[in-house]
């Protein structure tokens, strides 16, 4: 008796282990909602396939959605691969191989809307496939839609995420589901409240969802989550558009369609008694409308009265499509606060943004500081200087292919070359127009006429490219907001090494103490046995030198033509004269002005460029009514004019 | 010997009676008056290179006379042309619509003229409506005066400014060249209400005289470019001359001594400033009508420093250098860009003037700074004196 009970006990406990290893039998009972689905119904079919926790069910569901499934005559299913007239068939439990002539076979193809569905399904088991790929693709995936369904097995699958950073995201995600689909108010309240930190655009776009609007226009005040009740006055055309829209309003008539109907009411050469002639005159249109609204022939005319009556008797709102007011109120709160914390982001990224503008009008600026410091003279050649230094770069491009090994031949390369060419134009041209100021601006702008031109007959006036090495492509992103590209914090730190370069040259040298000599009073200098050519022509080298190196930093973010220089020029001008003469702090803090004014000026009004630099401009000329000789001020007696 | 006006400035009549010969011969030889021995293309190119020289001599005086370094003179000229191009564009846009809208069975209302004139000309910046600027631009009288008020009250408000706080030298020069820079980049924009970089178009239709031949107009402008230039010469000359002339020179030469000396060198230097700044104005109205177009690239930086280049090469301190710089630079710079200067091979390279003509301009302004600070003027030193012993 008892071996029976227990023969019995084990085919009882078989028996379900049984029938639970096949998906077929619960195919077959779903057969006909499988081999022709519909988005409405297949839910109940994937449910239950999914309740089975079959492992051959993950398969069969890629197979479906991926059209791999064939259905026999007979109706059982199989997963198969055509091959010309024959079918390559696998079992879906045994996943035992065999083959047969398609003939008797139906391919399964389910559409768009039930492969969206079975995706959802499978996202399940995707969370938690052993493969770390998979598992990021199925969470990119409820990244871009997300729906209420996926909530609950996101939440059961973080508990035994082993990656941290995905782990992280799931979590992430869970919350921005929880936000919007969870089923307790509290619950939803409760992730809400912890997206206050993240300044994501994502997480902005969950709130901003949450808080979704629906306008709309009823005589009274309708129940309901009320976002806002709308003044019609603000806009009372636009307004009143709406009204006629809802068929609340009788449509408003436009000039134009007064002119129509006035045209195809002439009656005998005359409208309304109105000769024809008489109807140059808006008032005396008006007047034959009203008579003919008032023989009834025309609809009356919507005057601007009748109109802010009706829009008067109406209330104009915004619905929250959500109706749990707590919900919106706690939504509301939290964009407010990570809408502050956007802000300050902002300023970050702008401040990084200005720091970079000032490091590059430094780096253009500092040369001309240098040469009107000490000879008085302003070069306007200085910009053709930091050009040459650029097709420098580009030519060193030209032969050596590494970018790397070209930077670093043609940032020498372009010092050299432009000290020489600064050296020659002093002594040829600058050294004859001394105490000449106004001539030295003249001829130096000569100069500069003829190098551009040289500059465009041997290159061509097409922009050439200068690239930067692979390690200084791309960009330092901290967040959402506040990003910056490498190549502008190269430039950043070229002039900050700059800076340091030129102090210490100016202060520790033997030749920086003859330049601030004869800076300060050239005579004297020269008194003291210092020679005031060498030095000059030692100086309007370096600073020429400098604006080299700025020319070929420059010419690796922006285009290098034979017409850049000039685009830097007015810019290096204004640095120097807000900035102070003979004095290398002096320039730094006017680049800093102009830099820093110059993108606030363009965060107050993004999208018009050209009207930051003027008001720049401006604030400049203004700037120098109250301090004429710059920031940093040369003082005592020696400062001349 | 009589202290006469023209005894003291033998220039004067001399420029003076060149002027007419040189308007008699053109004229003659126009195709208006039959002969077309000038093209009508190459008359218009000799009017606006009056307008030009007049406004070279603005500058010469400006410069050459009170030592003001303006490299921004050129935004008053482009000013001048604006605010006459704006009345050319609104009449013949309101003869074109009415006329347009007269086939209508209903005559037109004023506000639907108005409408249909500002989709014409703001059509192209995509927007219809009038901009505060265009409030006169139905008056021919008051553009007229705008065309001196509004570049004399920025020079005004620009020159008070600067002077006031004692810029001076290079300082100033580097803020004129901002200011026109500034004012460039600020037409540009499209919501300026002057069309952005499309500029104002059409300028050599003159409404009310469709009529008449654009030989003859061009004549006319022609005639009315040397009465301007004559006027405006008449005009500097009398002003650099007798006693307030001697105050704008000690200006140029020591501002420090003159002001020691009680002068208030602010008020004569912004005066200077201010009437060279209308007479460009003036010469600006004049030389757009007769280039048909103007937009804000003519008020480049560049183009003022072109005007100081002119100066240069033609004699500044004289007003008649300022003519000559003017006429030779503006007309050499038409012929070698223009491709009818013949190349020059030299073996292996073929020097094309198009290509090569600035780098000679640059150069040459380079040496004429250096070795010829007189310039073309300073040859007529060399001419005997009455009166010279040698």
């Amino acid at each position: 008796m008892r071996s029976a009970l227990i023969v019995l006990m084990l085919v009882i406990c078989s028996a379900p282990a049984a029938i639970a290893q096949t998906l077929q039998p619960i195919l077959q009972t779903h057969a006909a909602e499988i081999s022709k689905p519909s988005r409405r119904s297949v839910g109940e079919t994937l449910d239950a396939i999914t309740r089975s926790s079959l492992p051959q069910a993950t398969a069969f569901l890629e197979q479906w959605s991926e059209k791999k499934i064939w259905q026999r005559d007979d109706g059982l299913f199989f997963i198969g691969v055509a091959d010309g007239n024959t079918l390559a068939l696998t079992d879906i439990d045994t996943q035992a191989k065999s083959s047969a002539p398609k003939a008797n076979y139906k391919q399964l193809k389910p559409n768009g809307g039930v492969r969206r569905l079975i995706g959802t399904a499978l996202v399940q088991f995707q969370l938690i496939d052993p493969d770390l790929p998979r598992r990021e693709t199925a969470v990119a995936s409820i990244a871009r839609r997300p729906e209420a369904a996926q909530l609950a097995p996101l939440l059961a699958s973080i508990a035994t995420e082993t990656d941290p950073a995905l782990k992280v995201r799931k979590t992430q995600l869970a919350n921005f589901l929880s936000a919007r689909f969870a089923d307790e108010p509290a619950d939803r309240i409760a992730a809400i409240n912890s997206l206050a930190t993240d300044t994501s655009v994502e997480s902005r776009a969950v709130l901003n969802q949450i808080l979704s609007v629906k306008p709309g226009v009823a005589r009274t005040q309708p129940v309901g989550n009320i976002a806002a009740i709308h003044d019609p006055m603000d806009a009372p055309d636009a307004y009143y558009t709406a009204l006629i829209n809802e068929d609340l309003a009788p449509a408003k008539h436009t000039t134009a369609d007064m002119k129509r109907t006035l045209k195809s009411n002439i009656v005998d050469g005359r409208i309304a008694g109105f000769s024809l002639a008489q109807m140059n005159d808006l008032e005396t249109r008006k007047a034959a409308y009203a008579a003919l609204a008032t023989d009834g022939l025309v609809p009356v005319l919507i005057t601007e009265d009748l109109r802010d009556a009706s829009l008067n008797d109406h209330v104009f709102y915004d619905l929250y499509d959500e109706p749990n007011a707590e919900i919106t109120a706690a939504a509301h709160r939290v964009l407010g606060s990570v809408t502050s914390r956007v802000a300050t982001a902002q300023v970050a990224d702008l401040t990084l943004d200005a720091l970079s503008l000032a490091s590059i009008f430094f780096l253009a600026a500092i040369g001309l500081a240098i040469t009107f410091g000490v000879m008085g003279v302003i070069n306007m050649a200085h910009g053709e200087f930091i050009m040459m230094g650029a097709y420098t770069g580009y030519v060193v491009q030209l032969f050596v292919p590494n970018y790397t090994v070209s930077l670093i031949i043609a940032l020498p390369l372009a010092f050299a070359v432009t000290f020489g060419a600064g050296v020659v134009m002093e002594r040829l041209v600058i050294r004859r127009l001394y105490h000449r100021p106004l001539e030295t601006l003249l001829a130096t702008f000569g100069i500069s006429i003829a190098l551009q031109q040289i500059a465009k007959n041997i290159f061509g006036t097409q922009a050439r490219p200068l690239t930067s090495p692979d390690w200084l492509a791309g960009a330092w992103v901290f967040n959402d907001v506040i990003q910056i590209s490498y190549i502008r914090i190269a430039i950043f730190v070229l002039a900050l090494m700059f800076l340091g370069l030129i102090i210490y040259i100016l202060k520790r040298t033997r030749l920086g103490l003859e330049v601030r000599a004869v800076t300060q009073n050239p005579g004297m200098a020269s008194s003291m046995g210092i020679d005031p050519d060498r030095i000059n022509m030692m100086t309007f080298g370096l600073g020429s030198g400098i604006a080299g190196i700025a020319g070929v930093a420059i010419g690796l973010y922006a285009k290098v033509t034979s017409e850049m220089g000039s685009d830097y020029i007015v810019q290096s001008f204004m640095t120097v004269v807000v900035g102070g003469v003979g004095n290398v702090w002096g320039t730094l803090a006017g680049a800093a002005m102009i830099g820093f004014g110059q993108k606030g000026i363009e965060w107050l009004n993004p999208s018009n460029t050209l009207a930051a630099q003027t008001y720049m401009i401006f604030f400049v000329i203004l700037f120098i009514q109250f301090r004429p000789k710059g920031i940093v001020a040369q003082k005592g007696r020696a400062a001349g004019d | 010997m009589q202290n006469t006006f023209i005894d003291k400035n033998p220039s004067v009549l001399w420029s003076l009676l060149g002027l007419s010969l040189f308007t008699v011969i053109v004229s003659i030889c126009s195709e208006a008056a039959g002969t077309a021995l000038i093209s009508t293309s190459f008359l218009k190119t000799l009017g606006k290179t009056l307008c030009l020289c007049l406004v070279a001599v603005a500058m010469d005086v400006a410069w050459g006379y009170c030592g003001i370094l303006s490299l921004g003179h050129f935004a008053f000229f482009g000013i001048g042309g604006y605010a006459i191009g704006m009345w050319l564009m609104y009449d013949r846009t309101k003869n074109i619509v009415v006329s347009s809208l007269e086939s209508n069975i209903l005559p037109a209302t004023p506000e639907e003229i108005t409408d249909a004139i500002g989709s014409q000309i703001f059509g192209v910046v995509g927007s219809s409506d009038f901009p505060l600027i265009w409030a006169f631009s139905h008056s021919l009288t008051l553009q007229l005066l705008a065309v001196l008020l509004v570049p004399g009250l920025l020079a005004l408000v620009f020159g008070w400014f600067a002077f006031r706080s004692r810029v001076a030298g290079v300082y100033l020069s580097i803020l004129t060249q901002a200011m026109t820079l500034a004012l460039s980049l600020y037409l540009f924009q499209n919501d300026t209400g002057l069309r952005g970089n499309n500029g104002l178009s059409g300028l050599q239709n003159i409404p009310g005289l469709e009529a008449v031949s654009q030989a003859t107009l061009s004549l006319w402008f022609f005639w009315s470019s040397a009465l301007a230039l004559a006027a405006g010469y008449l005009l500097f000359a009398w002003m650099t001359s007798g006693k307030f002339g001697s105050v704008i020179r000690a200006i140029r030469d020591n501002e420090a001594r003159v002001r020691f000396l009680g002068y208030h060198v602010e008020s004569y230097k912004l005066f200077i400033f201010t009437v060279t700044a209308m007479v460009a104005g003036v010469a600006g109205a004049l030389y757009y009508p007769q280039a048909g177009i103007i937009n804000p690239a003519e008020i480049a930086p560049i183009a003022s420093i072109y005007l100081a280049v002119w100066v240069a090469i033609g004699g500044r301190g004289r007003l008649y250098g300022a003519v000559i710089g003017a006429a030779v630079v503006s007309l050499m710079s038409s012929w070698f860009t223009g491709g009818s200067a013949p190349d020059i091979n030299l073996g292996g390279y073929v020097v094309k003037w198009t290509d090569w003509w600035l780098v000679l301009l640059g150069l040459t302004f380079v040496a004429v700074t250096l070795f010829f600070p007189k310039g073309i003027g300073g040859l007529i030193d060399l001419l005997p004196r009455k009166g010279e012993r040698t």
